[in-house]
């Protein structure tokens, strides 16, 4: 039943990844790229990881979109009729290097060997304990990152005088 | 693990090639192309996850939440940019941002 939602849930996130690159309406591919955050949510989930569910959907769909969506607000950038798909030119290179990548997949998919393994089930405790004891130290750094970021941010943003 | 780890990988290869394609394709909207990173950031995050079930170890999820970190970060600055460039060009096309020198 879990390995179905599994491909299931995968042909959603694929097919709504697609519609987000190839639409030229900004606030749509957000939208479509919503739909794909939500249900790679819902695999982490069925992957034994909650709590990186929970996350996706709060911090990825939730804040980092709508943020996004106010850019794009803020530019005025939600005209249709002024925005431009790039051509065939442009797509050429992307459409290239991406059956590169599918066809070394393929490869590997065809020499992959091992015996499956049954590992133990993961909790939020063991996530916890791990984080906020070995990686303590990364804790640290994440959040100075996040302050360096905000000190940015708020430069990048000031109104000049001139 | 309910799926073998090889086709957790082919999805996150799949949804990276799609980031790496809309990186490429869409130089001429800066917002689109940070939609194409964040694209790749999530493969990326997929993959740890995928590694984190198959081998019973959490440090994949702690790496997973770091990247989210990460990336609310790296977002933040970069829209930041992109409004600051274009209250100066008054276009949102990376081509236009190819000197350094003002004019």
């Amino acid at each position: 039943m879990e390995t179905y939602l599994f491909y299931i849930l995968a042909i959603v996130t694929v097919i709504a990844t697609i519609f987000a690159i190839c639409e030229k309406h900004p606030v749509h591919a957000i939208v479509y790229l919503v739909t794909s955050f939500f249900a790679l949510a819902a695999i982490f989930y069925l992957l034994s990881a909650p709590l990186v569910a929970m996350f996706e959907i709060i911090i990825y769909a939730g804040a980092v979109m709508v943020l996004f969506l106010f850019v794009v607000m803020i530019l005025d950038l939600g005209h249709p009729e002024h925005a431009k798909r790039p051509g065939l030119f442009h797509w050429l290179p992307a459409v290239l290097l991406g059956e590169v990548i599918l066809l070394s997949l393929g490869l590997m998919l065809s020499v992959r060997s091992g015996a499956p393994v049954n590992p133990p089930a993961l909790s939020v405790q063991d996530f916890a304990v791990t984080l906020f004891g070995r990686y303590g130290v990364a804790i640290e750094i994440i959040s100075m990152q996040l302050l360096f970021a905000v000190v940015g941010a708020l430069y990048l943003g000031r109104r000049r005088k001139s | 693990m309910i799926v073998p780890l090889p086709h957790v990988l082919v999805l996150a290869a799949i949804l990276f090639s799609l980031g790496t394609g809309c990186v490429l394709a869409w130089s001429s909207n800066v917002i689109m192309l940070l939609i194409g990173i964040e694209i790749m950031l999530n493969a990326a995050m997929l993959v740890f996850v995928g590694g984190s079930c198959q081998w019973g170890m959490v440090d994949g999820q702690v790496f997973a939440l770091m990247i989210i970190a990460m990336t609310s970060a790296e977002v933040s600055l970069a829209l930041a940019m992109v409004v600051y460039l274009h209250r100066r060009r008054k276009t949102v096309d990376a081509d236009e941002f190819s000197e350094l020198r003002d004019h």
